[in-house]
């Protein structure tokens, strides 16, 4: 970015990328996927009192179509796992996973049969916030950081490989 | 009513059946008896009877008991009557390869439950029209409660679904997951 | 003179749909897959088709929503326009009313307009109890 003062107003210039990419970061929606417990914490964020709006995350879309984030928030069980991975592929790119919790971390307090040990195994997850369940300060420090990652990453999502 | 007062009641109505009164740390609020595996479904006609009036049905359930007791299940009906606001416990005791008469034909409600039961401890209701698996994926292979069942189960989690069903296919497909009695003893798992 | 205002304002809001359109479908990066462009079902597969048969009473909301809320909305302005208009403006917006009005008779006549009973506080033609007919779930039909 550059401040050009040669001109009687005053011009920034910048680069496509940056500006694309903080378009992105500032706008991103994420689609209603709240699970179990972390739900609740999830919808104590986008309330009144730690307002998700103010970092971006305006409305929950219902739509897949009309999302860029899934938030996963709760306990992935086995029986949900192709529903979710179905839901992932039907948002555009771009699009960024944040796995909220223990259990979608890693399985959580469960470690048995039902709940698949970690989300990380059924799509890619971006950033991934510990607790049980993450206070509101701890997810929106994960969509923070969701947000720093965005600005540092290349414009082009396309996947290289076929994912599916 | 005590669980002795309620034995008197239906044990004319049921001939054949003998029950056993069971000791409860609730027994004042809920009465436990101890009902033999053949007459669950008149047991439970007798006690919507006149009287009685246990026409509500309210859970079942099942508990292992698999190294310690040798008929190692135990199938556990609530009943509740709202007119007399009283509640029942039924008990049968009964191993995991007999099957016991379903339910639904009495209490509809009883049907979700009784598919948990086949789902998670693999006890067949015989009459029952959808016996399917209910909590577990569709074949999913082992009944995840009984206590002879590896709880940390690893295993690749599915992750694809067709992209379009038709009706036909769907409805095969819950034919095909429901419990097949007439195919083989073991039916599908 | 104020053609030019409205004619504007079509060309303004149509041109920006299309713009938003074009452009997308442009400069858009295109990652077509099988699963990204399967009917949505709550990630469920779909089962049937979706072209199925819809009841009328759709088409009956869409009716009562013509009649009172699209016709205010025509006889606001009329309003504010009647000294301008004058005898032949009242006759026409007569016409409006009375091909509309066909709508109305259809929606009344077929009920739709009622919302229920009169009020009956004694319960005066309240309907008496039948006999105690208990019609059984039978579990698992579709009845």
């Amino acid at each position: 970015m550059g401040l050009e003062t040669e001109y009687e107003i005053p011009v920034l210039t910048t680069s496509a990328e940056f500006m694309i990419q903080w378009a992105r970061r500032s706008a991103i929606w994420p689609v209603a996927f709240g699970l179990a417990c972390c739900a609740i914490e999830m919808m104590a964020t986008g309330a009144g009192r730690y307002d998700m709006a103010r970092f971006g995350a305006e409305v929950f879309r219902g739509s897949p179509r009309q999302a860029d984030l899934m938030i996963i928030a709760g306990r992935l069980s086995r029986k949900m796992a192709p529903a979710m991975r179905r839901i992932y592929d039907q948002m555009p790119e771009p699009k960024w996973v944040i796995s909220m919790g223990a259990c979608a971390s890693c399985g959580g307090v469960f470690d048995n049969y039902a709940i698949v040990q970690g989300a990380d195994q059924v799509v890619p997850v971006d950033v991934f916030i510990p607790g049980c369940p993450p206070r509101p300060e701890a997810l929106i420090y994960g969509i923070v950081q969701l947000q720093k990652k965005i600005a540092a990453s290349k414009l082009d999502q396309t996947p290289k490989v076929r994912i599916a | 009513m005590t669980a002795e007062e309620i034995i008197a009641a239906i044990a004319p109505a049921v001939p054949g059946a003998t029950y056993e009164a069971l000791v409860s740390t609730d027994a004042a609020v809920t009465p436990t008896i101890l009902v033999p595996r053949e007459h669950i479904l008149a047991t439970c006609q007798a006690l919507q009877g006149s009287g009685l009036e246990y026409v509500a049905f309210s859970d079942v359930t099942a508990v292992d008991f698999h190294p310690n007791r040798s008929p190692r299940l135990d199938v556990v009906y609530h009943l509740v009557s709202p007119h007399r606001r009283q509640r029942v416990r039924l008990k049968v005791r009964m191993a995991t390869e007999e099957s016991i008469q379903s339910l639904t034909s009495l209490f509809p409600g009883a049907g979700w439950p009784e598919r948990e039961l086949y789902d998670l401890f693999g006890i067949v209701f015989d009459g029952h029209q959808d016996l399917r698996r209910l909590m577990m994926p569709e074949d999913w292979e082992g009944y995840p409660l009984r206590k002879d069942y590896p709880v940390q189960l690893r295993k690749d989690a599915q992750t694809y679904m067709p992209l379009q069903v038709t009706e036909e296919e769907f409805k095969a497909n819950m034919e095909r997951d429901r419990y097949q009695r007439q195919t083989s003893p073991a039916g599908k798992k | 003179m104020g053609w030019g205002g409205i004619l504007l304002l079509a060309v303004i809001g149509v041109g920006f749909g299309i713009v938003s359109v074009v452009i997308s479908r442009f400069l858009g990066p295109r990652n077509p897959t099988p699963e990204k462009l399967a009917a949505y079902e709550c990630g469920m597969p779909p089962v049937g088709d979706a072209r199925e048969r819809q009841s009328v009473k759709f088409y009956m909301i869409c009716m009562i929503f013509l009649l009172f809320d699209i016709e205010i909305a025509f006889l606001g302005p009329w309003v504010l326009a009647l000294r301008d208009l004058r005898w032949p403006g009242f006759f026409q917006i007569v016409v409006f009313f009375l091909i509309l009005f066909v709508g109305y008779v259809y929606i009344w006549r077929k009920g739709v307009l009622d919302w229920g009973p009169e009020y009956d506080p004694d319960y005066k033609h309240a309907p008496k109890p039948g006999p105690a007919v208990v019609k059984r779930y039978r579990y698992g039909t579709r009845n």
